[in-house]
């Protein structure tokens, strides 16, 4: 599984740190989204495709191996 | 998708199915059909959404503008004075919910890094403090007391004037003029003049951030050479309104909603590591910002249905959230339900920008509530709660309560 961010079309609502913290940050500045660790996107396959699915901006693409 | 449902001449605000469910009117066109011709009130032939999933299609598509300036952006809803609208509402600076991209994008983006998770849980603690010195006024005062006036309007009031940089002393002054202008019986025209007296209170709060800047939010964006004096008067006005109006009315009809509902609110006493989970059902259950409108700005189809350019597409976010496609019983209020997935703050580009601060608000402000008060209760009929069926923001006007003990 392969996850990518669109800091562009980020609007900085956090329901992607809400939903997978150990997955997502936001930056200090603006705001926008920051993948903390690639390595543990398959660990928590469930919780990043659930994030994906809330991002108010779509600015989260899962995509399946 | 073809199921005939009378084409309904706008939505009623009154609700005829209890203080907590969408009305019978928008629960039929859900079911009938989530997407749906309505006639407006003022005339005009546009769309109305209410089922979830086209509602965060409509959301986030780009083809529909939140401006208001483009052209004249029908509203759902009966609203005194709306007949004489002929012209479209000139933008005011500032005002980025009404904008769309790049102006959009400009202004939010000045403010979304003081508002991330983590900035709000380095928040959480001095909210904590916050709420449980209210608490303890709360608890001096003998009841039954009105809890809006006492707790939920002052918790959310104190958090967004010490964040904005708001003199707390002004509340009076602005909590009124907040409030006339989401005052749905008032002229457009009266609301409108309100606006203007409450720009002009901001105005004078950002020369002052400008010549004499503190450590607040208002100070910091006002140290930047990139925004305007009427663009920072407008964001001013934005958070102040939304900081404090919405939150209130969460925690108010949160309360009353808990009362109302015994076995949700023992089950939630008990076993306070479901709060996180209780908050976002209440907002799903509640939806207390409900109706949102957009405007199409080209031929467009959604859901199978083609929308003219210049349609008003209303939606309700109530009937949206209350969608038995998305959740299971919706009318029912189940703090152990997984409420996630619900569109109380919008969907979309225009999400809550506040989205972070309003659940760390309602967690302290519920869990301190219930904690220091075991006892709570209405102190009048629930029948008796006034709701508020008049305003831009659902909620109740008036919540008096009573206990016989307070505890630490
Ligand atoms: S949920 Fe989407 S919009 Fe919000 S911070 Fe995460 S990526 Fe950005």
């Amino acid at each position: 599984m392969r996850l990518s961010a669109d800091r562009d079309t980020c609007v900085g609502a956090g329901m992607c740190v809400l939903t997978a913290p150990e997955v997502f940050d936001q930056d200090d500045e603006q705001g926008r989204v920051v993948i903390l660790d690639p390595g543990v996107v398959d660990e928590r396959a469930e919780a990043v495709r659930e994030a994906a699915v809330l991002c108010p901006a779509a600015a989260l693409t899962v995509t399946e191996d | 998708m073809n199921t005939e449902v009378p084409v309904p001449h706008g939505l009623p605000t009154e609700r005829d199915n209890g203080p907590f469910n969408p009305h019978s009117l928008t629960a039929r066109l859900r079911e009938a059909r989530p997407l749906s011709r309505m006639v407006f009130p003022d005339g005009h032939e546009g769309w109305m959404v209410t089922g979830h999933e086209v509602t965060r299609q409509l959301l986030a598509d780009p083809r529909f503008s939140s401006r208001m300036d483009l052209d004249i952006l029908h509203m759902p809803i009966e609203l005194p004075g709306q007949g004489e609208m002929t012209e479209p509402i000139p933008q005011q600076p500032g005002m980025f919910v009404r904008m769309d991209p790049p102006d959009h994008t400009r202004l939010r983006g000045m403010l979304t890094g003081v508002f991330t998770v983590k900035r709000m849980r380095l928040l959480e603690e001095h909210i904590i403090q916050l709420v449980e010195r209210q608490l303890d006024e709360l608890a001096r005062l003998t009841p039954p007391v009105d809890l809006v006036r006492e707790f939920t309007l002052p918790v959310p009031s104190l958090a967004i004037c010490e964040l904005l940089g708001v003199p707390y002393e002004d509340r009076d002054d602005f909590q009124s003029k907040t409030s006339r202008s989401m005052d749905l019986k008032l002229p457009m025209e009266e609301r409108l003049a309100v606006a203007m007296e409450s720009a002009e209170y901001m105005s004078g709060l950002v020369r002052r951030k400008r010549t004499e800047p503190g450590d607040d939010l208002l100070s910091d964006l006002a140290r930047r050479d990139d925004v305007s004096d009427e663009e920072l008067v407008g964001i001013g006005q934005l958070l102040l309104g939304a900081g404090h109006e919405t939150t209130a009315n969460m925690l108010a009809l949160g309360t009353f909603a808990l009362l109302r509902h015994p076995e949700q609110l023992a089950d939630l006493r008990a076993n306070p590591e479901l709060m996180q989970g209780a908050v976002e059902e209440l907002m799903r259950f509640l939806s207390i910002a409900d109706i949102g409108v957009r405007y199409a700005t080209e031929d467009l189809e959604l859901a199978g249905e083609t929308i003219a350019k210049g349609s008003s597409v209303g939606v309700s976010l109530l009937a949206a959230n209350h969608d038995p496609a998305k959740f299971d019983n919706p009318d029912t209020l189940d703090i152990r339900r997984n409420a996630r997935g619900h569109v109380a703050f919008g969907h979309g580009i225009h999400q809550c920008l506040g989205q972070q601060l309003a659940r760390v608000e309602m967690r302290a402000g519920f869990e301190g509530l219930l904690r220091r008060f075991p006892s709570l209760a209405l102190a009048i009929p629930a029948e008796d709660v006034k709701l508020r069926t008049d305003m831009q923001i659902y909620g109740v006007h008036e919540l008096p309560v009573t206990w016989d003990e307070v505890a630490r």
